[in-house]
């Protein structure tokens, strides 16, 4: 067990683990921010995503002894964000979830594309959104939503 | 299911008895109005904690707030805003006052058809339609009454709108004022239902109750549950199905900080070593870490390439007969120019819900609680006492919300209760959290099991199918497993299940000979939504294509010309897609094909015409176009977002690395990083729903889409290459 010093939702945090733990259960069971979902534990879903440094980045991969200074914004925390509010408003406005478990990942993918792109075009949303996995298929919906926060924020 | 609805009333499980028997239940009032009265003034925000009555299904707070309970799990098909808008509607609500919970496990709870609280082929609305109608229509006359009361007037000289009573003479009241009045009311013993033109949430379109919480990342699933104490296990599973354990050393494994405990647990398929730690991360390591020698000596090793082989060699005869009408044989005497033969192949199919598998239970030794996101409540419920030797009773069940099932979460062996079960026993006093990582789920079985179809076809006048003989192999997951269920879907040897679609296809064909040829695998299998039809619309809606084809008519055209009469909603729907599709379809770009299916699920049909082209040698879907003909349309947004989640559902037919493979006993697909279901860019780029107008009873729409995607996307593939598809998935490239 080791203890390491985090910046999540801009809030400092404190948490005694392995070394290896990946981020994602640092979140889940060492923080109770459970908005943070285990979809694979291997990268290929993207349901655990979170900014780290501010780049979207699937947790489930990221040992916490490699966070470092990087601060951790979370699905609980985007919201504060004026382009996070207004990506989850555009969900909400678009209905866009069905059992919604990927929809953490969905939106936090989404809020880096746009901060990166304000108005990408289908084959940026395309490649952006492309790799987190929706079983319920929410993907028509995503891209709607996808575009209505980009003219939301215009 | 679907038969199994029609059947179970005919046991005397109607939905009268079922009122009245739960009326008894609840001493007399099923509907629980009751006011969760504050302590201080009128105003005061702060409600004392109410005790719920496990059989109430509505309460209405001092402050106007209405919580409904929905008997059923919610998994993303959103039954959980749907059943509150049907019971809103009937008590004139203000819909921006209402909040929707989930019942735990209760007798009040149980589907009033199905007699069993559970969610399966598509009958959660039509089931519980008018029982929350009623409830609805029930509560509203109870308030009524407490107004009428208050103001002494007559109830029939009352209205009410938005949760408010008016009086005739200017008097009004709201809901919130009136609910501890109107819960010592008597319950009606009747009530009158609104006609379809007086509905005004029904009908309406209401964004989910839900989707805010499944935003901001509160909504709790069962995975997230946290509990003093709770411990979460992972269990290390046999590598070929069945397989138990020779010895194991856990050294390793219990020297990884935070394991508390290691053992060797029974499976519904052999035996399994489990892992008890303080959360899943040191599971995992420890489960990792475990030396285990398996044994699977003494059990059948599965291989795909070996099961299809054999499989097709067994559909060159026929089964037991499904369906027979007219003279099959008639094809024998027609030219080869004139038949077609046609053999198709279906892989094993993973459901892989977002939310990997997970149950909690603990087990305080002479009762227990669990929480289970579970589509069988009834018989998880059961399954758990069974393990832990106490009665169902002593269960208490709570059903979370799960992150997608598609037919996962419905075992009919309960094999995820049961291990849940099994290790809370092992540690009692503790809550014990059992996950199923990924990598268990893809290869854990459950599957939809394989089939192989061998079918001849007559062509006859105009080129209408003029006979028609088909085989099916494949396993059943219900015949010979002495389950409740299996006298109504088993009959003469023949598992409905596994032929629907096929002996109740809308075409006109004289002569008719369908039969199948159940096997056994050492593969556990389950229903995958839709079920029978994933491969059976396949088939008929490929073949009924090709026939079009050959005679040069028009795909919508000559479906219409061949539907019997008696199939209306086939003839709705597709007519309705013939006037939403024929812009797009006039203007197709050069290289891009229209493709048409339909099918039918519980009453519901749906008619379907995608635009496809190829690039980078796959399947390009530009647009999808649905008509559905489902009865009264409860919340179109739901139907909108269920054709949307059952076209990319039932693209995991297609898409290359969605099967599941085994060779020697060992299934190929770890993760999904070589199990991949359909990503964004597989999925149709615009879908448009279209819904027949209609005041019948609604009848379901969770997997009427599912099996017409994928030979709609095919059949436009045979207009772009000439090449039919009938082995799945597609290999690419095209």
């Amino acid at each position: 067990m080791t203890t390491f010093q985090l910046e999540v939702n801009g809030e400092r945090r404190t948490v005694a683990v392995d070394p290896s733990t990946p981020l994602l259960w640092v979140l889940r069971e060492g923080l109770q921010l459970t908005g943070t979902k285990y979809g694979c534990g291997i990268g290929a879903c993207g349901a655990c995503t979170v900014h780290l440094g501010g780049v979207a980045t699937r947790s489930c991969l990221v040992p916490i002894s490699l966070v470092g200074d990087r601060g951790v914004v979370t699905i609980e925390g985007i919201g504060k964000d004026a382009m996070g509010a207004a990506v989850q408003t555009a969900w909400v406005e678009t209905d866009v979830v069905q059992c919604g478990y990927c929809q953490s990942g969905q939106i936090m993918t989404a809020v880096a594309l746009l901060k990166a792109r304000p108005a990408p075009s289908d084959a940026e949303v395309e490649q952006s959104m492309g790799g987190t996995l929706c079983r319920c298929g929410t993907y028509v919906r995503i891209r709607a939503a996808v575009r209505r926060a980009s003219s939301q924020m215009k | 299911m679907r038969r199994l609805i029609d059947a179970i009333p005919a046991r005397g499980m109607s939905r009268r008895g079922f009122l009245r028997r739960s009326a008894a239940a609840a001493g007399g009032l099923m509907v629980a109005l009751y006011l969760e009265r504050a302590a201080g003034a009128a105003g005061n925000a702060a409600p004392a904690a109410p005790a719920a009555p496990p059989d109430a299904f509505v309460r209405i707070g001092a402050d106007g707030k209405i919580t409904i309970v929905v008997n059923r799990v919610e998994v993303g098909q959103g039954v959980h805003t749907a059943l509150p808008m049907i019971l809103a509607d009937e008590l004139d609500a203000d819909w921006s006052a209402v909040t929707a919970e989930l019942a735990p496990v209760a007798d009040v709870y149980k589907d009033p058809v199905l007699g069993l609280q559970m969610v399966g082929g598509s009958s959660s609305i039509a089931n519980s339609f008018t029982q929350y109608r009623e409830l609805g229509a029930k509560t509203r006359a109870m308030l009524v009454a407490a107004a009428a009361a208050r103001w002494r007037v007559p109830p029939g000289r009352c209205r009410t709108e938005n949760s408010v009573v008016y009086g005739p003479d200017g008097q009004s009241a709201r809901y919130g004022e009136l609910a501890s009045d109107a819960a010592r009311r008597p319950l009606p013993a009747k009530v009158q239902l609104k006609q379809p033109s007086e509905l005004r949430i029904i009908g309406r379109r209401v964004p989910r109750l839900d989707g805010r919480a499944k935003c901001d990342g509160s909504q709790k699933f069962g995975l997230d549950l946290a509990l003093p104490g709770m411990k979460t296990a992972l269990i290390a599973r046999p590598p070929v199905f069945g397989g138990t354990v020779k010895s194991f050393d856990d050294k390793a494994a219990r020297a990884v900080a935070g394991v508390l405990d290691v053992f060797e647990v029974p499976l519904v398929h052999g035996r399994g070593v489990a892992v008890v730690a303080d959360g899943f991360w040191p599971a995992k390591l420890a489960r990792a870490r475990l030396a285990i020698e398996w044994d699977v000596a003494s059990v059948e090793h599965a291989d795909t390439d070996a099961i299809l082989a054999s499989y097709q060699a067994r559909a060159q005869r026929p089964g037991t007969v499904a369906l027979a009408a007219g003279d099959a044989s008639a094809i024998d005497k027609l030219e080869r120019d004139r038949t077609i033969v046609a053999e198709y192949a279906f892989p094993f199919l993973a459901h892989a819900p977002m939310e990997p598998l997970n149950a909690t239970v603990r087990f305080d030794g002479d009762r227990a609680e669990a929480w289970i996101a579970s589509s069988g409540a009834t018989m998880d419920q059961a399954a758990i006492a069974e393990v832990l030797g106490v009665a169902p009773a002593k269960v208490t069940c709570h059903v979370v919300f799960g992150g997608g099932s598609f037919g996962r979460r419905g075992p009919l062996d309960c094999h995820l209760a049961r291990e849940a079960a099994a290790l809370a026993k092992h540690r009692p006093g503790t809550s014990i959290k059992l996950v199923w990582t990924r990598e268990d789920d893809i290869q854990g079985g459950y599957y939809r099991p394989m089939f192989v179809h061998r079918v001849q076809v007559g062509i006859g006048a105009e080129g209408m199918p003029a006979a028609w003989r088909h085989v099916i192999v494949g396993q059943s997951f219900m015949k010979d497993t002495g389950l409740p269920f299996e006298p109504f879907l088993v009959k003469d040897g023949v598992d409905a299940l596994v032929v629907e679609g096929t002996v109740n296809h809308p075409y006109t064909i004289p002569n008719i000979h369908v039969s199948v040829d159940h096997t056994k695998v050492n593969v556990p299998v389950l229903s995958w939504r839709s079920i029978g039809y994933t491969h059976n619309t396949f088939v008929v809606e490929t073949l009924i294509d090709e026939l079009a084809a050959r005679a040069k008519v028009d795909p919508i055209a000559y479906r219409l010309r061949l539907f019997r009469p008696d199939v209306p909603r086939f003839i709705s729907s597709m007519k309705l897609l013939d006037d939403k599709t024929a812009a797009w379809r006039a203007a197709l770009p050069a290289g891009h094909a229209l493709g048409v299916a339909c099918g039918m699920y519980n009453r519901s049909a749906i008619a379907c015409a995608v635009e496809v082209s190829i690039e980078h040698g796959k399947p390009r879907i530009h647009r999808a176009t649905a008509a559905v003909d489902c009865g009264i349309a409860v919340n179109p947004m739901t139907i909108e977002a269920q054709v949307h989640s059952g076209f990319v559902f039932g693209l995991t037919q297609l898409v290359p690395g969605g099967a599941i493979t085994i060779k020697d006993g060992i299934v190929q697909q770890r993760n999904f990083e070589s199990f991949t279901p359909p990503y964004l860019a597989d999925a149709p780029l615009e879908i448009d729903v279209h819904i027949v107008p209609s005041t019948e009873e609604p009848t379901g729409m969770g997997e009427t889409p599912v099996p017409v995607i994928a030979p709609a996307v095919v059949n436009a593939l045979a207009a772009l290459t000439g090449k039919r598809y009938r082995t799945l998935p597609l290999v690419t490239p095209l």
